[in-house]
């Protein structure tokens, strides 16, 4: 507050607010508008004229068998990240606190993968799952039982979901154990002279105390469950087999970038978008996040 | 005596349990990475057969090829191009940003701020198409500023904000001082601001780089051609053209790996700690 000049503000907030707007903002709202024409391509050519169409893409959606596998799967992930991203996480950091000798090798251990790219991640886990020759069927050939086919209709899904849900333990991990630390050291010295167990200071002090950080992680476990898109792709390209495996991202980059389902595309997208906010009110509305974060 | 040694006792064996449990998770992430990197000396065969195995045959073939026809060294060309100028792009534009928003009061400030927040929700789902028609438009597909001006924005919002809070935090008076001695904003901003927030600036430039470095969704709707794929797009094509040569998959992931595992062991510390500032921020 200490510049009474304001001439240099313009300089410092326009390339900055220009690029937003050009590359969300206006995006954005073209990509609403463009879910209610028949988009012939993506740039519009001279003598083609989109046709409007008003809401035919949204009562499309409604009879498209594959949306509907691409949604489920979608809201699987999320219930599965948060019980089991955020679940692990919980647990491994309340341990993690309790030790006092190796915290930082264990942070520095669980939070590798997140690092990694998922596209490698992703190729990796084809490896294991491969029917020759893959990791996992080696070791059921070492275990004397038949191979398995991993992706298989009834197995894919799951087999998509460990790594999705693997490699992001550690980002929750993190924050979970920071929000720990933060937790006064005298709180449970003073539980444990009053003969309180460690499972009951957990219960007690720990779990009330990161209520906050808690909610956060869910809510950040809910909308990025939303946004897979490369571990999918990768190991199950376009939801192999017959579609199961579809989530609202790799279903949206299907319609519009192989099939050129432009206009599908940009609703599906929309849909997203929609889904997200949705989501993200009725989580916040279940944990009640305190209202200092 | 004999009480406090019990409990003593019943403690370690806790932490035993604990420590086991630990390892345990420990092992499930750095396993997989382990056993790529040793069948990446392998001949796939072998892989097929014993992947468990140190390898009995150990072979640089699987570089070799992945080197020689794979084009990877012109990948990670395109990828540092790429990510690099991400980086630097979000450092500096997000910290002028920051800059304005936390040194001026000036009206639409609060609008500005909104229009900042609101922006880190946008999944980039929901604008890729029309930035798509955008670059085809302007001639862009396949050229390195296509994935770089749509990432530059995206990461901007998250950057912005890390930066603000920091900028926030820090005293004032050296700014004050220096400007009141005659220093121009410009010198004030350039001179005390940038230095003084290198510990958050580094937090950005670590994340901005990987997020945009593993962003394969951008990558494979701008970039087509093959010679101008960045890393991940390259791995993608691997995988569904050489699926079934396993040598060179598992050379080809260790070649993407070691870059960022490198980085990873130098800068973890500063990683985690941005993390958390961010997400808890964000």
């Amino acid at each position: 507050m200490i510049y009474k000049k304001k001439s240099p503000l313009f300089i410092f907030l326009l390339p900055g607010l220009l690029l937003m707007i050009v590359f969300l903002y206006i995006p954005f709202i073209e990509n609403i508008m463009n879910s209610f024409y028949d988009m012939t391509s993506v740039v519009k050519i001279p003598g083609k004229e989109w046709n409007f169409i008003g809401f035919d893409n949204y009562t499309k959606l409604l009879s498209d068998p594959k949306l509907k596998i691409a949604i489920a799967n979608s809201l699987k992930m999320m219930v599965l990240a948060v019980i089991f991203q955020v679940g692990i996480a919980f647990i491994l950091a309340v341990m993690v606190s309790m030790i006092k000798k190796g915290q930082q090798i264990f942070r520095t251990v669980y939070f590798f993968p997140i690092v990694i790219s998922a596209t490698a991640i992703g190729l990796l886990f084809k490896l294991f799952y491969n029917y020759n020759g893959g990791m996992l069927n080696q070791l059921m050939l070492a275990l004397d039982k038949e191979p398995i086919n991993w992706l298989a209709p009834e197995l894919a899904f799951i087999m998509v979901s460990i790594p999705t849900i693997w490699s992001y333990v550690g980002f929750y991990f993190v924050i979970i154990l920071t929000g720990i630390s933060a937790i006064p050291e005298e709180l449970y010295e003073s539980a444990s002279i009053d003969g309180c167990s460690r499972l009951k200071q957990v219960w007690y002090i720990t779990i009330p105390m990161v209520r906050g950080v808690m909610c956060t992680c869910i809510t950040l476990a809910v909308t990025g469950a939303l946004k897979v898109f490369d571990l999918p792709w990768v190991i199950v390209p376009k939801g192999a087999p017959q579609g199961l495996t579809h989530f609202l991202g790799t279903y949206m980059y299907e319609q519009t970038f192989l099939i050129s389902n432009i206009d599908y595309g940009s609703t599906l997208a929309l849909i997203i978008v929609i889904l997200g906010v949705v989501v993200s009110k009725v989580v916040s509305r279940i944990v009640k996040p305190d209202d200092n974060l | 005596m004999s009480m406090r040694s019990k409990q003593k006792k019943k403690f370690s064996f806790i932490n035993l349990i604990l420590y086991i449990i630990l390892g345990l998770w420990g092992i499930t992430t750095v396993f997989p990475f382990v056993w790529v990197i040793n069948n990446s000396f392998k001949p796939s065969r072998e892989v097929i057969n014993s992947s468990f195995s140190l390898p009995i045959e150990f072979t640089f073939e699987n570089y070799a090829n992945a080197f020689d026809n794979l084009n990877i060294l012109v990948a990670y060309k395109n990828s540092f191009i790429i990510s690099g100028s991400v980086t630097i792009a979000v450092m500096i534009i997000a910290s002028m940003m920051a800059f304005a928003m936390t040194r001026y009061k000036f009206r639409g400030k609060e609008f500005i701020n909104s229009l900042i927040i609101a922006s880190l929700m946008f999944p980039v789902f929901s604008t890729i198409i029309p930035v798509f028609r955008m670059m085809s438009q302007a001639n862009l597909l396949n050229k390195p500023l296509s994935v770089i001006l749509p990432q530059v924005a995206g990461n901007l919002s998250f950057a912005t904000v890390v930066l603000m809070g920091f900028l926030r935090g820090l005293p004032l008076e050296m700014e004050e001082a220096a400007y009141m001695e005659g220093a121009g904003v410009r010198q004030v901003f350039t001179r005390i601001i940038i230095p003084l927030s290198k510990p958050a600036l580094s937090t950005v430039a670590i994340f901005c780089f990987l997020w945009s470095y593993n962003d394969l969704f951008t990558q494979l709707i701008m970039i087509r051609r093959r010679i101008k794929y960045p890393v991940c797009a390259l791995l993608n094509e691997i995988s569904s053209k050489y699926g079934t040569d396993y040598g060179l998959m598992a050379s080809s992931i260790t070649i993407i790996i070691i870059p960022v595992l490198i980085v990873y062991i130098f800068l973890q510390k500063n990683i985690i700690k941005g993390l958390t500032a961010g997400a808890l921020k964000g």
